[in-house]
């Protein structure tokens, strides 16, 4: 992606105050959660930018205080061939952000996904529930402070 | 004299019928196949034309429990698939036998992990444990008629023992 490219988007987006950064050589954008859907229409809706397609949303836990978990989004626009990631920085005690299935359909799963593995809720999801581990669990596995192996006694299996 | 003689009157006839019965049931055991992962491909292949399953008298495989003898539990058991193995395994009638198939279901295999269950004896009582990463359908046959000869000695099964 040129960097005539990332100007015209710096140039759309300039009331959001996003800070351009780079994940090995694909351009990056750190959005606020506040902001994420207006920043995340306007990279889909305008003709000029029309990032159509989000590839993948993953969760990060970064173990450190203040700002823990990351939501990143990976976006590519069909017409121009490009990618960008999107990083939705979040904090350690209330981990939230609004949920992208309102312009995405496909983000469904995903948001469960990082739901069960981290415990990021996201509001406005229309079923935001456990996808790998029983509806009842009550740890969050990839969490770095979640043990290797488990918790023992944590799912209870059937007696013998 | 005569008859009463060569029969010791301590249940000759109890003796064959019982010897009736184990023939009849060893050479017809239906398997119950709870394919979950890998391991099922090799147990199909066993059932299929090159390595024929129903030469040894599982002539077909019956995906219901309540009309199987034996379980073949192939593939990874995760915690929350095993109350479904487990709610399957209770349904069927006795007599009844377990063949753990592979790693994963020996001892979790290569998955130390918090999701998979270490073995699948932890909550089933199994009868022979298969090794193998996914095992040959020969090794499939073989563990079968292993289980075979354990019918005709008259020995118990795993799900009594517990």
């Amino acid at each position: 992606m040129n960097q005539e490219r990332i100007d015209l988007i710096k140039l759309k987006l300039t009331d959001f105050n996003i800070v351009f950064t780079d994940i090995t050589g694909t351009p990056a954008i750190n959005a606020n959660p506040k902001y994420i859907i207006n920043i995340c229409k306007i990279l889909k809706t305008d003709p000029d930018i029309s990032f159509e397609m989000l590839l993948d949303e993953m969760g990060v836990d970064n173990f450190k205080k203040g700002i823990r978990f990351e939501v990143v989004c990976s976006l590519y626009s069909l017409k121009f061939k490009d990618r960008i990631f999107i990083k939705v920085l979040l904090d350690d005690k209330n981990p939230e952000m609004p949920s992208l299935t309102i312009l995405w359909k496909g983000a469904d799963w995903y948001e469960r996904e990082a739901y069960d593995m981290f415990g990021i809720k996201f509001t406005g999801h229309p079923d935001l529930r456990r996808i790998y581990m029983p509806e009842d669990y009550e740890h969050f596995p990839m969490r770095k402070d979640f043990p290797l192996l488990g918790i023992p006694d944590s799912i209870q299996l059937p007696n013998k | 004299m005569g008859l009463e003689d060569k029969l010791n009157n301590d249940g000759f006839f109890t003796s064959k019928i019982n010897e009736l019965i184990q023939w009849s049931r060893k050479n017809s055991l239906w398997p119950m196949p709870m394919g979950i992962s890998c391991c099922a491909i090799e147990m199909m292949a066993a059932a299929a034309a090159r390595f024929d399953i129903s030469r040894f008298g599982s002539e077909v495989f019956r995906f219901s429990p309540r009309q199987s003898d034996i379980m073949i539990v192939a593939g990874t058991v995760t915690y929350k698939m095993a109350k479904v193995v487990r709610k399957i395994y209770d349904q069927m009638p006795d007599p009844k036998w377990v063949i753990a198939m592979g790693a994963c279901t020996s001892s979790g295999g290569m998955y130390r992990t918090y999701s998979v269950v270490q073995g699948i004896d932890q909550f089933l009582p199994v009868d022979l444990y298969v090794a193998g990463c996914p095992p040959r359908p020969e090794n499939l046959l073989n563990s079968l008629i292993i289980i075979q000869e354990r019918i005709k000695n008259g020995e118990k099964q795993a799900s009594e023992l517990v």
